[in-house]
């Protein structure tokens, strides 16, 4: 419940927080809803030196349309991007997972950038992230540098985050046939099973598709031969595609909530569900 | 006189609770909301590992610690303390409340430390090192059975706690005479037999407050003062005093707002009596808060009784007799009742039927597990579950309606007081129009047309029916080791208003409301004139507490007894100053007149004040208003009932969810329906939630794998649909109330209710009985037909 | 120890605190604000909630130098003198509480519940308190209260 003695600074520029987390030498950790660390914190499994508060920083924040793509900045918290309406009319499928993290008051602190950041193999977003091909957008001393979500996300809690660097957005082309769905954790409400389908959808067809899924696996990942095997199908055609779509997964998780065998075959189902939704929404 | 409005009669009806202004707006005191001058603050190191030898305790850094007031090593604390004593007559390994030399659970208390505020204390206890020997783990009871791969304690060879001890049919009350032959010859005549072995599984109560203790002892006058967020404060002080040579006079004991209990805060703890004594050692205030991952291993668990079951019957459906052996996980420890409460599961084995015979055996194990105790139903929730969920099978085998099956053995309801099989005796039933209630309410045709149509729609459905019968209204004297009365003391005070106090211990049932309804009807007083104390034993000069559902039915008996020895003494004076003959005195509307002359009155208040200044003092009587009374009851209440669900199984994921909750409780008459309501719908909560999703999972090498709210599901909103409740009222004879108690209804009939919906949503796949979770792989395994069924 | 300035129920309160002092300790412990409860540590219970720049919040899972600057509205900042909000009332009035631990931070939630939707449906309502655990009241009164203020136009 109470978390070891910490240095707090409250940071009031990106500038700010770059000079900052370069002068802590590696022992700082920034916070910004604190959703993700807090609770590890407590528990004193995350035992940081220093806080780097990023939290007010104007230009971290927001949702906006960048020339026909959508930015949403790091501290945008999971709330606001729930009820959007620029994700709700252009790509719902954000704010549809985003409604579907933790709860409200969670959803009122919560941000965006510390799901990516702290990459919980069961988080919502990351699933997302990766479906709609996101760009990770990150600064340091040194510059800029941006990754697709693909690769951002590399194992069990680890990222393509350099030491002095600060997530300052996500930005993605926006989907409208796209859709999020989630096998729930009776207990944290987390994902046993999460996926993320975006497609492209011609004339009832899918052209192609890109499915993320969490929950399963280390850390959010595409489904890239049940991507192939819809480009082409035609809606009645989903279920029987998407049935067996948890063979391709190397490595399963297994927990006292789902077991391997279970949770393969829910990638199927939740792949299915999700798929159809998108669909619906074409 | 300016004339008052007629009250209207509160015993009934929906009076809103007097308990929640407070509540309602953050104003209520809590145990961590104690504050004294000089307060220090108490924090546990525990043991990490389930089982093993404590080669050495390092607690230099956390001495060196600014701000560490004392560290205390199990061995000293044993310098304060002597093992702690348990309420059961059983044998029982010393159990001490700091281990000195084993743990024998993850979560066992190992270290103590004392400091100036939360923080250093997490911090003092976090840098104490300690190193231990690692021993085999057993986490199964039929393992542990076995002597293997452990002995927990050296003097109970094979972990076996008690037992096993036999009940039931033929078997004498000590145990010592047993004859089998009408149990044999039951199930020598019988048609068809079921035999299942089923498990009702562990669970963790999760009280929304987790404990809490403060102990403040004052060396000048040799007094101890302690809050704890407990269910009977008065046990607590007696046991308290004895385990530190104090008189019972020198120690005051308060449960104040006290948040939620489940039975699970009735044991008197190892951290109260620690808290007690070093707090008398150092002569300062100490607190201690129990964390919540803290609460998941050190607050005694529910449930973990396992049955093989028997059942003998006719191809009619009538059933000539029962054998359940009985096997109960107890965890590492005897607690104040642990070893009591599977001998409940032994004593409700008759359910509500009439069954000729019925053969009980009980054995208690020891484990490297959190030590179990009374959770809401305490044993009975047990009994039920195995009883209904074996007569659902058998209903099934016989293609039978599970309502009918159960009318055809019911206790009719001229047989009461039924004598059971197994030494209860039943006061009052009426089982079979329980059951009818909710068909009815249910609209039972129509529900199981409702299933066939979702059947035909593709779906996977099914209704369970469950009926309960529970031993509630805890007493006599005779069953329990501390009493089994409860007292109360209604005083009039001098300007007329009423003060009352009762050593049931509420925390959370509204007595305040309840009891002030009581009075206000026995006196003709506003409610608002009435103030009900409880949980301080420096202002409740006795009581037993707060379990068993028996606060209505044994504390609100004892406030009537008290309430109408003070009435009469009241009307005495009202006759006095009226002229009248003290029986022909009503109290009405905030007066008292001579019945038939109601000119001839005088404001309840002005005869309050008489009788504390009675010029002149009427013949042979004392000054003064107040009485007490200890309510003693000769047997205890069985309430009963009947719930019934509809469950939908999704069938690719295996997720159930129920549609339909319907829920027909008699718990004789009622005080204030509303509390009822809200009473049977938290017990619904559990019921469902331990069907459903609440489990305590353990790894083989004893570590709580749901210690935490991320993997033991506590239930939500979003679990629910709507309860739909119904009554019938068959009053008790017991009590003068004819209350019969309610507080742990709830959890009887629904859980077994929603397994045996789920055997009839998946009864196409051949499955017979389901143990609960009800996990969605579990039964998703069912669908497949990748096993995993019981 | 951190210089701090927050708006508790309408009144500034500066305090010096230790960086890892939780919010609900402060106003605990600090401001003698009980109201808001602790019930678990793995921020999912609910008990603590506040509203935080008139959002709930755990305050378990914030530091209190992160609400520097903010306003913060607690149980006891609810009732405008002996006027209960209509929530309090709801609860009162439909009997959403029994042992009252997880009331304060329940409510809390329905403040924001009803602020962000004022005419909730009960799968609405149910889903909005998916972050407070009671472990009393099954919930059905709880949704009655929240049904009784939103009838109330209550926020």
């Amino acid at each position: 419940m109470i978390p070891i003695t910490f240095d707090y600074r409250r940071a009031s520029s990106l500038d700010d927080a770059l000079k900052a987390l370069a002068a802590s030498g590696g022992s700082a950790k920034l916070l910004a809803g604190g959703h993700s660390l807090v609770p590890l914190m407590k528990l004193r499994l995350s035992e940081p030196g220093t806080l780097i508060d990023i939290a007010r920083i104007p230009e971290l924040s927001g949702i906006r349309d960048k020339g026909g793509q959508i930015e949403i900045g790091a501290t945008t918290v999971h709330h606001a991007v729930a009820t959007s309406r620029l994700l709700l009319d252009r790509c719902p499928v954000v704010a549809e997972a985003a409604a579907t993290i933790g709860d409200t008051q969670v959803r009122n602190r919560g941000t965006i950038g510390g799901s990516m950041a702290h990459a919980d193999p069961s988080a919502d977003m990351p699933a997302v992230m990766v479906a709609l091909d996101a760009e990770i957008q990150m600064q340091s001393a040194k510059g800029q540098r941006t990754v697709k979500a693909g690769t951002f996300f590399q194992d069990l809690f680890t990222v393509d985050l350099q030491p002095g660097e600060i997530i300052t957005a996500v930005r993605f082309a926006p989907v409208k046939t796209a859709a999020y769905v989630k096998l729930y954790q009776k207990a944290s409400h987390y994902a046993i099973v999460g996926i993320a389908a975006v497609l492209d959808v011609k004339g009832g067809t899918i052209q192609s598709a890109r499915i993320g899924l969490t929950g399963a696996t280390t850390h959010a990942v595409r489904l890239t031969k049940l991507e192939q095997a819809l480009a082409g199908a035609a809606k009645d055609s989903v279920e029987k595609i998407a049935a067996n779509a948890g063979a391709e997964l190397q490595v399963v998780n297994s927990d006292i909530h789902a077991s391997e065998e279970y949770r393969r075959a829910m990638v199927g189902v939740i792949a299915k569900r999700a798929v159809l939704a998108a669909l619906a929404r074409g | 006189m300016a004339s008052s409005p007629t009250l209207p009669k509160l015993v009934g009806s929906r009076v809103k609770r007097r308990e929640d202004p407070r509540l309602i707006q953050g104003h209520g005191t809590y145990v961590d909301d104690v504050k004294i001058p000089g307060l220090q603050y108490l924090a546990f190191k525990r043991s990490d590992i389930a089982h093993g030898r404590i080669k050495s305790i390092d607690t230099s850094a956390a001495e060196k610690m600014e701000g560490v007031e004392a560290v205390f090593t199990g061995k000293q604390i044993a310098e304060l303390l002597r093992p702690m004593p348990i309420g059961t007559p059983f044998p029982s390994p010393d159990h001490h409340a700091v281990a000195i030399d084993m743990v024998r659970y993850a979560g066992e208390a190992v270290a103590v430390v004392v400091a100036a505020d939360r923080y250093i204390a997490r911090d003092a206890a976090d840098s104490i090192v300690i190193d231990y020997d690692s021993l085999p783990a057993v986490v199964d009871a039929e393992q542990a059975m076995q002597g293997q791969p452990t002995v927990i304690h050296e003097k109970f060879p094979n972990n076996i706690a008690l037992g096993p001890i036999p009940s039931g049919t033929g078997a004498s009350p000590d145990g010592k005479h047993l004859d089998d032959s009408a149990v044999e010859k039951a199930f020598k005549d019988a048609e068809v037999v079921i035999s299942q072995r089923m498990y009702n599984h562990r669970l963790v109560p999760n009280a929304m407050e987790p404990r809490g203790v403060v102990a403040h002892y004052e060396p000048g006058r040799s007094f101890l003062t302690m809050w704890s967020s407990t269910q009977n404060p008065h046990i607590l002080k007696s046991m308290i005093a004895g385990m530190l040579g104090l008189g019972e006079d020198q120690v005051r004991a308060i449960a104040p707002e006290v948040g939620g209990g489940f039975g699970a805060k009735i044991n008197i703890y190892a951290e109260e009596y620690v808290c007690a004594a070093v707090s008398k050692r150092l002569g300062i205030p100490v607190k201690w808060i129990e964390d919540r991952s803290e609460a998941f291993v050190a607050t005694t668990h529910g449930r973990d009784i396992l049955c093989y079951i028997d059942v003998a019957a006719k191809r009619d459906g009538k059933v000539l007799g029962i054998k359940m052996r009985l096997i109960a996980d107890i965890g590492a420890y005897n607690m104040l009742l642990t070893a009591a409460i599977p001998t409940l599961t032994m004593l409700m084995a008759n359910a509500t039927y009439d069954i000729p015979a019925i053969r009980t055996t009980l054995t208690e194990v020891f484990t490297n597990k959190t030590p179990t105790d009374a959770y809401r139903g305490a044993g009975r929730p047990e009994a039920t579950f195995f009883v209904e969920r074996a007569f659902d099978m058998l209903a099934r085998e016989l293609k039978m309606d599970p309502a009918e099956i159960r009318r055809k053995n019911f206790i009719p309801k001229d047989k009461f007081p039924y004598q059971t099989q197994m030494g209860a005796v039943y006061d009052s039933g009426d089982y079979e129009a329980s059951l009818d209630c909710a068909l009815k309410a249910a609209d039972w045709k129509n529900l199981l047309k409702e299933r066939d149509e979702l059947r035909q729609q593709g779906k996977l459905a099914g209704v369970g029916l469950a009926m309960y019968v529970e031993v509630c209204g805890i007493g006599p004297s005779a069953t329990l080791p501390t009493g089994g009365w409860e007292h109360a003391q209604v005083t009039i005070e001098r300007d007329g208003r009423i003060s009352a106090s009762t050593g049931a211990s509420p925390h959370g049932q509204g007595n305040e409301t309840t009891f002030g309804q009581m009075l206000a009807d026995q006196f003709g007083v506003p409610i608002e004139h009435i103030t009900i104390h409880h949980g301080d034993t420096a202002v409740v000069k006795q009581g037993i507490g707060t379990f068993g559902s028996r606060s209505q039915a044994v504390g609100g008996a004892a406030l009537h007894m008290a309430g109408t020895k003070v009435r009469t003494k009241m009307a005495q004076f009202a006759g006095a100053l009226l002229e009248a003959a003290p029986e022909d005195i009503v109290f009405e509307s905030g007066k008292i007149m001579v019945k038939g002359a109601p000119a001839k009155a005088k404001s309840f208040a002005e005869v309050a004040s008489f009788a504390y200044i009675p010029v002149p003092l009427p013949a042979g009587m004392e000054p003064g208003l107040s009485a007490d009374a200890y309510f003693e009851p000769t047997n205890n209440t069985y309430p009963f009932g009947c719930h019934i669900v509809l469950m939908e199984i999704d069938r690719e994921t295996g997720e159930p969810k129920l549609r339909r909750v319907v829920a027909a409780d008699d718990a004789g008459n009622l005080i204030n329906p509303l509390i009822v309501e809200g009473q049977i719908h938290g017990g619904l909560a559990q019921g469902i939630g331990q069907a459903m999703i609440e489990e305590a999972v353990y790894s083989e090498d004893g570590q709580l794998l749901t210690g935490s709210f991320m993997d033991y599901a506590l239930p939500r909103a979003t679990d629910f649909p709507m309860f739909e409740m119904h009554s019938t009222y068959t009053p008790t004879p017991v009590n003068p109330l004819g209350a019969k108690g309610v507080g742990e209804a709830g959890t009887l009939g629904s859980t077994p209710a929603v397994v045996c919906a789920a055997v009839d949503a998946l009864s196409e796949f051949g499955v017979k009985h389901i143990d609960m979770m009800l996990r969605p792989e579990k039964l998703w395994r069912i669908i497949q037909g990748r096993g995993g069924a019981a | 120890m951190v210089p701090i300035s927050i708006t508790v129920n309408g009144k500034v309160r500066k305090a010096h605190v230790e960086p890892r002092t939780l919010l609900v300790h402060f106003l605990r412990e600090q401001l003698n604000l009980t109201g808001a409860h602790v019930g678990c540590d793995t921020s999912q219970c609910g008990a603590c909630t506040v509203l935080i720049d008139g959002r709930s919040a755990k305050s378990c899972t914030v530091f209190a130098v992160q609400a520097d600057g903010s306003e913060v509205v607690t149980i006891e900042g609810l009732a405008k003198g002996d006027q209960l909000h209509p929530l309090q009332e709801g609860f009162w009035e439909e009997h959403g509480l029994q042992c009252g631990y997880c009331t304060p931070g329940m409510i809390m939630s329905a403040v924001n519940l009803l602020n962000d939707n004022p005419k909730p449906s009960e799968a609405q309502i149910r889903e909005g308190l998916s972050g407070n655990f009671c472990r009393c009241t099954g919930y059905q009164h709880i949704v009655n209260a929240i049904q009784y203020a939103a009838a109330k136009g209550g926020r």
